[in-house]
C-alpha cells in the first residue's frame, strides 16, 4: 500500500514542484534532485543559507561586514543574498564591498567592471584595492620579472592579505567570503592528497581566525556552485548586472564558472575539480558527505599551526620576524626576486588561491595607515 | 652503504641477475649498478615506474621483505603462539602476503628445529579463499578452476602444511547452502544503490571470513591490503562521508573484530607486488570480476590519475590519514604483556604510537562495523537498524521506505541483527564501566 502510496507521490513530482505542490517545477535541484518550481528554489535556497547564518551565529546585529567581491559568480549573488537576507530578517549589519586587483590584464578589469556595477545597483559602499598600491607592484610586473614560474606564491601572499588590509581600511568586523560547497570539499581532497594535516583540521571550518582582529566566515559553505549558477539565471528581480553578467559570459563564452587565473594552469586542482563534478554526477549528496567527513576527521587538538607573533616590519600576523609578502616584496625591490621561495615550495606560502584559510587577520597598527603610504 | 645481506653475492640470486641484468646493460651500454648494493646490476622492470633500473633483484625483495617485516613485528601482529588465517583471493597482493607469511613460517621453523630449548613454537598458518560465486552468478564456472588453483598453490607452500578453507560467501546467512544463497541474493537485490551493493558485498566478506577464522581457532587474520589499495579507500570513505571511522581502517592492527585483522602489507605499493610477483614468478589468478562501478571505481581511476602525475601521491594519501587519531582497538589487545616480544614494545616505543585510549566510541554500525559518532544519531527512532546504522550505510544501503526497510532487516545475517539488538544495552554497559573502571580488577591482573 505505501509502496503505491508512493507511486502516486512520483507522479505527482513529474507534475507538481514538490515542495509546495502547486506550481509546475522548472528544474532539478542539483543538491536533492528535487523537481521544484522557481518559487521554491528561491525559498530553500535563501532560506538554507538563512539557516546557515543563524545556526553558525555568522553575525551580530551591528556588525561592520566586508564581503570580499571578485565579480565571479559566487561573490556577485552573495552580495545580493547577504543584502537582502539582511533587510528581510533585519541582521542589522553593514555592509561593504572589497575587491583586490592583482592587476592582471584580461583577468580581473573585466570582473572588477560588475563589482562596479554591484555597487551602484545594491547601494554597497565598495573599496578597490589594488596590488599596485598596497605593495608598488602588478602581477603583470611580478611576472614580468620572475617567470610564469613560482608567480603563484607573490599572489598568494599578497591576496591574503591585501583582503584583510582592505577590511582594517575600511574598519569592518568581519570578512565573508564567497566560497561554496565545491570549493571546500575541493580543499578537503586537496589537503588529503598534499598531507597537510593541519589545514585540513581547520578547512571545513565555516569561521576561521576568530582569535585574529578580523575573523572570515563563508555562508555559502553548504551552498553547491550548481545552485549559485542557476540562482542569478532564473531570477528576474536579480539585477541587470547578474544579467549582464550572463549575457556576458554566455555571449562573450566568458567561463565564469572556472575563474582560473590565466597565469596559472593549475593541472593538480583541475583533476581535484573534475573529480568533483564527477562525483556529483554520480552521487549529488558526496560533496556535503566529503564536508561531512572533514569535519568528523579525527585530528588530535595537538595539531597546531607554528605560533603566530607579528612581522617586525609590516604588523601583520606572521610565524617568522617578517612576514613572507615583507620578504617577497624585499627579494622583488632588491632585484632577487628568488628570494624567499625556496623554503617556500610546497610550504605554507607555494599553495595557490583558495587555500586562503590561514587564520586571516589584518594587524591593528595598518588601520591608521593609508594604504599607498604603507612602507614596504 | 654496503648492502647488508650476503645474499648479494652469494647464491642464486647472482646468477638470476646476471641473466636479467644483462639485458639492460646493453641497451644503456653503460654499467650500472644497483644503488644500494652497488655490486650488482640493477633490474628494469619496465613498467614506467620513477624507481626502475635501481635496484638489484636481491635488495628489491629484501626491501619489500622488509617493510612487511618490520610492520609484523612493531605491531605484534604475528607471535610465536598465534594461529594466523591469510586471507587470500587470488591477487597479487594476498599472493604477496601468503609467501611472506610462508617465508616467516619457515624461518620459523627453521629456528625452531635448531634451538635446543625448542621453547618457541612455531606459528600456524591457514589460508581462507572466500567464493563469492553467489553474489556473482557470472563467475560460477571460473570458480571451480580458481579453487582449483588455490589449492595448488597452498599445496606447494609447505612444509610447513597450510590448512585451506573455501568459504562460500554465503555462509553467514546459516549453514543451508541453498536457503543462504537466496538469502543473499534477495538482500542484494533490496539494495539499489549499486555502491551501496558493493560495500555490503565487501562486509560480508569481512564476515565470512571472521566466520571461518573463529571457528577454526585463528587468532589473526592477514589481509593482504596494500599502500595503494588503502589510498583509495581514503578517499572513497571521504567521499562517502565516513571521516569518523576512516582512521580505524588503515591502521596496522583493526581489533574491533572477533579475530583482529593485521594488514602487513600496508606499506607496499601496488607496483612493488605486481613487481615481486614478476621477479620472483609469482602466479596470481584474476577472476573475471564483477567491473567496479560507481563512486568506487571513480576514485579508483582518480587515485590511479593522480599516482601518473606523481608516483608518490598514493603515499601521501595513505600517510595523510595515518595522522588522524587512530581508535583504542587499532592493536592487539594486550591480553598478557609476556605476549608482546620485547622487540615489538621497544619498538612501539621508538615510533611513539599513540592511540586514542578513550573508550569513548562503543557503538558501531551493524551494517558496516564502522564506529559511530555523535553526528551519525538519527532524529528518525521509528525502526532500530535504521537508528543504529551510520549515515553512510543508511544512504547507500538501507532501503529508504519503512516496509522494505523491514524486509532488509529480516534478511541480513543473524550476527548484524543481534548488534541491533544489543546496541542500546552495550553502550550503556561500557559507558557505566568505563566510569567504574579504575575500581574494577581484571581477571588477568589477578592472575598476575
Amino acid at each position: 500500500m505505501e509502496a503505491s502510496e508512493a507511486k502516486s507521490k512520483k507522479q505527482g513530482a513529474s507534475r507538481l514542484c514538490c515542495l509546495c505542490n502547486q506550481r509546475r517545477p522548472v528544474l532539478k535541484r542539483p543538491k536533492t534532485l528535487q523537481q521544484i518550481c522557481k518559487d521554491c528554489f528561491y525559498e530553500v535556497f535563501e532560506e538554507e543559507i538563512h539557516q546557515v547564518i543563524v545556526k553558525n551565529g555568522l553575525f551580530k546585529a551591528g556588525e561592520r561586514v566586508a564581503i570580499g567581491a571578485s565579480g565571479g559568480k559566487d561573490s556577485t549573488v552573495l552580495a545580493y543574498v547577504l543584502s537582502e537576507l539582511n533587510r528581510r530578517h533585519s541582521y542589522g549589519l553593514d555592509l561593504f564591498l572589497l575587491s583586490i586587483d592583482e592587476g592582471i590584464t584580461g583577468y580581473r578589469d573585466d570582473s572588477l567592471e560588475t563589482v562596479k556595477r554591484n555597487e551602484l545597483q545594491y547601494g554597497l559602499p565598495l573599496q578597490i584595492l589594488s596590488y599596485k598600491d598596497l605593495y608598488g607592484w602588478t602581477m603583470d610586473d611580478i611576472v614580468k620579472m620572475i617567470g610564469l614560474k613560482n608567480n603563484c606564491t607573490f599572489c598568494g601572499v599578497f591576496r591574503r592579505q591585501a583582503l584583510d588590509r582592505g577590511a582594517a581600511l575600511l574598519k569592518v568586523d568581519k570578512l565573508v567570503t564567497g566560497h561554496n560547497a565545491d570549493d571546500i570539499a575541493e580543499t578537503v581532497l586537496l589537503n588529503i592528497l598534499r598531507g597537510d594535516i593541519a589545514r585540513l583540521s581547520r578547512c571545513t571550518s565555516i569561521t576561521t581566525g576568530e582569535d585574529g582582529p578580523i575573523p572570515r566566515c563563508k555562508p555559502f559553505k553548504y551552498t553547491y556552485e550548481k545552485e549559485i549558477v542557476i540562482y542569478p539565471f532564473i531570477t528576474e528581480s536579480f539585477s541587470s548586472i547578474v544579467l549582464f553578467l550572463h549575457t556576458y559570459a554566455y555571449f562573450k563564452k566568458l567561463d565564469y564558472f572556472s575563474t582560473e587565473c590565466i597565469y596559472s594552469p593549475n593541472a593538480y586542482r583541475g583533476f581535484a575539480r573534475e573529480f568533483i563534478k564527477d562525483l556529483e554526477r554520480l552521487r549529488p549528496r558526496a560533496i556535503l558527505d566529503i564536508i561531512k567527513s572533514g569535519e568528523d576527521f579525527r585530528i588530535a587538538t595537538t595539531t597546531k599551526m607554528p605560533e603566530q607573533g607579528t612581522c617586525e616590519r609590516c604588523g601583520y600576523i606572521s610565524s617568522q620576524k617578517w612576514c613572507k609578502a615583507c620578504v617577497l616584496l624585499d627579494g622583488l625591490n632588491r632585484g632577487l626576486p628568488k628570494m624567499g621561495i625556496g623554503r617556500a615550495r610546497g610550504g605554507v606560502n607555494g599553495d595557490h588561491k583558495k587555500e586562503t584559510k590561514k587564520p586571516a587577520s589584518a594587524a591593528r597598527s595598518l588601520e591608521s595607515k593609508q594604504c599607498g603610504s604603507l612602507d614596504f | 652503504m654496503a648492502c647488508n645481506s650476503s645474499g648479494c653475492e652469494s647464491g642464486g640470486c647472482y646468477g638470476r641477475e646476471k641473466d636479467n641484468g644483462r639485458k639492460a646493460v646493453d641497451v644503456k651500454e653503460t654499467v650500472t649498478l644497483c644503488v644500494k648494493c652497488k655490486c650488482n646490476e640493477p633490474m628494469t622492470f619496465g613498467d614506467g615506474g620513477s624507481d626502475d633500473g635501481r635496484f638489484c633483484a636481491e635488495c628489491f625483495r629484501s626491501n619489500v621483505y622488509g617493510k612487511f617485516r618490520l610492520a609484523v613485528t612493531s605491531h605484534a601482529m604475528i607471535t610465536p603462539s598465534d594461529n594466523v588465517l591469510v586471507a587470500f583471493s587470488g591477487g597479487s597482493s594476498s599472493r604477496v602476503a601468503l609467501q611472506f607469511v610462508h617465508e616467516l613460517q619457515v624461518k620459523a621453523l627453521k629456528n625452531y628445529e635448531a634451538s635446543r630449548d625448542r621453547s618457541l613454537p612455531v606459528f600456524g598458518v591457514g589460508v581462507a579463499f572466500v567464493d563469492e560465486s553467489a553474489a556473482y552468478p557470472a563467475l560460477y564456472g571460473g570458480v571451480s578452476d580458481a579453487i582449483a588453483w588455490v589449492r595448488s598453490t597452498v599445496l606447494s607452500l609447505s612444509p610447513p602444511g597450510k590448512d585451506l578453507h573455501v568459504v562460500p560467501i554465503e555462509s553467514v546467512f546459516g549453514s543451508d547452502s541453498v536457503e543462504a544463497r537466496d538469502r543473499l541474493v534477495k538482500l542484494l537485490d533490496s539494495v539499489s544503490d549499486e555502491t551501496g551493493k558493493e560495500d555490503l558485498l565487501l562486509h560480508l566478506k569481512m564476515l565470512s571470513l571472521q566466520k571461518v577464522a573463529s571457528e577454526n581457532g585463528y587468532n589473526r587474520l592477514v589481509v593482504g591490503s596494500c599502500t595503494s589499495r588503502l589510498a583509495s579507500h581514503v578517499l572513497t570513505a571521504t567521499v562517502k562521508g565516513r571521516g569518523y571511522s576512516l582512521s580505524a581502517d588503515i591502521q596496522h592492527v583493526d581489533a574491533r573484530w572477533k579475530v583482529p585483522i593485521v594488514l602487513p602489507l600496508r606499506d607496499c605499493v601496488w607496483q612493488e607486488i605486481t613487481r615481486l610477483c614478476h621477479l620472483d614468478g609469482l602466479k596470481t589468478v584474476e577472476l573475471a570480476r564483477h567491473p567496479q562501478s560507481g563512486i568506487n571505481d571513480l576514485v579508483s581511476s582518480f587515485v590511479a590519475l593522480l599516482q601518473e602525475e606523481n608516483p608518490s601521491r598514493e603515499c601521501t594519501i595513505v600517510r595523510t590519514a595515518a595522522k588522524l587519531t587512530p581508535f583504542y582497538f587499532n592493536k592487539i589487545p594486550e591480553t598478557d604483556d609476556s605476549c608482546v616480544p620485547m622487540a615489538t614494545q621497544r619498538r612501539l616505543k621508538k615510533f611513539n604510537l599513540k592511540y586514542d585510549g578513550s573508550m569513548t566510541t562503543e557503538a558501531f554500525c551493524p551494517i558496516c562495523n564502522c564506529p559511530l559518532n555523535g553526528s551519525d544519531s538519527s532524529e528518525d527512532e521509528s525502526d532500530a537498524l535504521y537508528a543504529a546504522s551510520c549515515s553512510s550505510c543508511r544512504f547507500q544501503i538501507l532501503p529508504q521506505d519503512g516496509s522494505s526497510l523491514e524486509q532488509f532487516g529480516s534478511l541480513l545475517p543473524h550476527h548484524m541483527i543481534s548488534q541491533v539488538k544489543h546496541h542500546q544495552k552495550v553502550d550503556s554497559q561500557t559507558y557505566l564501566r568505563e566510569k567504574i573502571k579504575d575500581c574494577l580488577l581484571l581477571d588477568d591482573e589477578e592472575a598476575v
